[in-house]
């Protein structure tokens, strides 16, 4: 195991992807992802990979499109807004099946917004903005060790369905300082070598000069694209199965249950605490990856809950898929701030108090 | 203005200059470095006694931050303005006062105020890297004299300096873009909450072979204050210096 060093978010979560074997990043700055594409900018050529900053994240989302169609590890960023243009994208890769990983460093909006950390984006990652039927596992670490497991996992995970994945982390983890320690590095991908490692990839005739591979998200006939839809659902029914991730402390016999993801996650974790010393049982849920959602987890809440309570750096979006995993067994609260604004752990342990006592608790 | 500080126990707080320049490689710790130095001066000019801030609004500052961080979007010295103010330390920073999360590197031009009060000590914290020191270069006529000092600060477990030729590459990459001399070397090799006396000792042995290639003079050895017990570094001398993690929230270690 390598030893841990010290690093910023956003520099780690770009390690993590070379070390995953990305080889291949296209990005244009937004704040707060910027040092991304600079340490990509930085590091890449030095070690055998490719770095373009693009003329805009269309640019940069079609860029990653061409490289993952022709067999390469790709890895591109961006910030809300900026994701917000690269949304079209996602949709054609999903329908192509087109692997590649994508990172928010997420801000406050609507619009521009503001360069705070926010959660807003929640609708975005996991409903998406794309046309069409389609579906990208989207995974939220709430530490830096957490974000550079999940970044250098998703680099192979992205192959193995041939779909995109994308990792939600909010501005306070792209800019936090945390001691992490770093896998180790994934051999890169030879251009020779792709046509064995994906058959399906666009590498040319090749040596016999009989097939090349055509990668399309085109079907003009609607019985050939409703059964290319129905085979790509095939595999989001299988991601459901496999990729969900959720993390759930002291759920049995909680008087309330907060579901957090995320930096708030962070914060929650030190309100049950405060929470825990005035003699109230606090249980959390938190959801890691976002889609598939862990609705499962909410099966183990018991009968002495009084409410689910779903704590976001948003007017309340996760706080849909809560109800779904709660299936109406108990009443549902947001506890939530935005626009940038971070509550401290005594503000969600006092407004979880409130709450509870609004229930009769 | 006697620019000496006597303090028995800190010896290296004499190498400080009435203006001292905080720089080193991007998270290398600078801003809790600042910070914490800023609180320790202001700590032995209120005497240990609580500063009454009414009476201070008052007059100049005798002692004065300057935040010349314009390359970070979070996590910078004035977001700690209160904090200091309260203790007696004036900050100086973005012309856009009242708004300490906008991303404008636009400096007030107050910022000159303490550099030219002769009677003002000031601490001035710069971005990362040379690009984070750059902006000195807007101040150059004011550090062209005897009574600036400029520090970098290390932290080998940062993989960027985790080398000395690395580490003295950063340093000479800075020298080179402001044209200031740096003349010594902080010792903050760290892993925040999980920092352990090996890391610093580490550390010191790195930081002091950086000195030994360079030439500069090695200031002191940081520890964070609550997790290292500074008796298990007595071998270091008295060159310990405290910071307080004033920077980090305590939910981030949860």
């Amino acid at each position: 195991m390598s030893k841990k060093v010290l690093m910023k978010g956003n520099e780690a979560f770009a390690e993590a992807a070379i070390r995953g074997g990305c080889r291949y990043y296209f990005g244009y700055p937004i704040t707060p992802q910027n040092e991304i594409p600079e340490y990509m900018s930085r590091e890449l050529p030095k070690r055998d990979g490719y770095f373009i900053q693009a003329e805009s994240e269309l640019a940069a989302v079609y860029m990653a499109y061409g490289a993952g169609a022709a067999g390469g590890k790709v890895f591109i960023t961006s910030s809300s807004p900026g994701i917000a243009l690269m949304q079209e994208g996602f949709s054609f890769m999903c329908s192509a099946e087109v692997p590649t990983v994508a990172l928010t460093v997420s801000r406050c909006g609507p619009g521009i917004g503001g360069i705070q950390p926010g959660q807003a984006d929640y609708f975005q990652a996991t409903r998406g903005g794309g046309n069409g039927d389609y579906k990208v596992p989207v995974f939220a670490p709430s530490n830096l060790q957490e974000g550079v497991d999940l970044v250098y996992e998703s680099m192979d995970l992205t192959d193995k369905w041939r779909n995109p994945v994308f990792i939600f982390a909010d501005g306070l983890l792209g800019q936090m300082m945390e001691p992490v320690v770093l896998p180790e590095q994934q051999k890169f991908v030879e251009p020779h070598e792709i046509r064995a490692l994906k058959p399906w990839a666009l590498t040319g005739y090749g040596d016999d000069d009989t097939k090349r591979n055509t990668i399309i998200s085109l079907r003009i006939q609607p019985e050939d694209l409703e059964k290319h839809v129905e085979k790509i659902f095939k595999k989001y029914e299988q991601m459901e199965k496999e990729l969900v991730r959720v993390e759930t402390t002291g759920i049995e016999d909680a008087d309330v249950v907060i579901v957090a993801f995320g930096t708030m996650a962070r914060i929650t974790k030190e309100a049950v605490e405060i929470l825990a010393e005035q003699g109230i049982k606090t249980g959390l849920i938190r959801p890691i990856s976002l889609w598939p959602f862990p609705y499962q987890a909410f099966d183990k809440i018991t009968s002495k809950t009084k409410v689910v309570i779903s704590a976001e750096l948003s007017m309340g979006q996760m706080i849909q898929d809560v109800k779904l995993g709660v299936n109406g067994r108990f009443p549902v609260r947001l506890l939530s701030r935005t626009g940038g604004v971070v509550p401290a752990s005594l503000e969600i342990a006092e407004r979880t108090k409130k709450i509870l006592e609004e229930m009769g608790g | 203005m006697n620019t000496c500080i006597d303090v028995p126990e800190k010896p290296f707080l004499n190498r400080l200059g009435r203006k001292t320049i905080i720089t080193g490689h991007y998270g290398s710790g600078k801003t809790e470095f600042a910070v914490s130095l800023a609180m320790l001066l202001a700590d032995e000019q209120n005497g240990n006694n609580s500063s009454d801030p009414t009476a201070q609004e008052n007059r100049p500052p005798v002692l004065a931050l300057i935040d010349l961080d314009i390359i970070n979007p979070y996590f910078r010295s004035r977001e700690q303005k209160d904090m200091l103010k309260d203790t007696g330390v004036a900050v100086y920073g973005s012309a856009f006062e009242s708004e300490s999360t906008a991303e404008l590197p636009a400096l007030s031009a107050s910022v000159r105020a303490p550099l030219e009060n002769h009677s003002c000590r000031v601490i001035i914290d710069t971005g990362g890297n040379d690009a984070g020191a750059l902006v000195l270069n807007q101040f150059s006529k004011y550090f062209k004299d005897d009574e600036t000092t400029v520090f970098a600060v290390v932290n080998a477990n940062r993989p960027e300096t985790s080398d000395i030729n690395s580490a003295i590459e950063h340093i000479n990459a800075i020298e080179f873009i402001t044209g200031l001399n740096i003349s010594c070397i902080v010792n903050n090799t760290n892993l925040l909450r999980e920092t352990t006396i090996n890391d610093i000792l580490v550390g010191h042995e790195f930081c002091k072979k950086i000195c030994e290639l360079t030439g500069k003079h090695f200031l002191c050895d940081c520890y964070p204050a609550g997790i290292i017990n500074p008796e298990e570094l007595s071998g270091l001398s008295n060159n310990l210096m405290p910071l307080g993690l004033y920077m980090r929230p305590t939910w981030l270690d949860k």
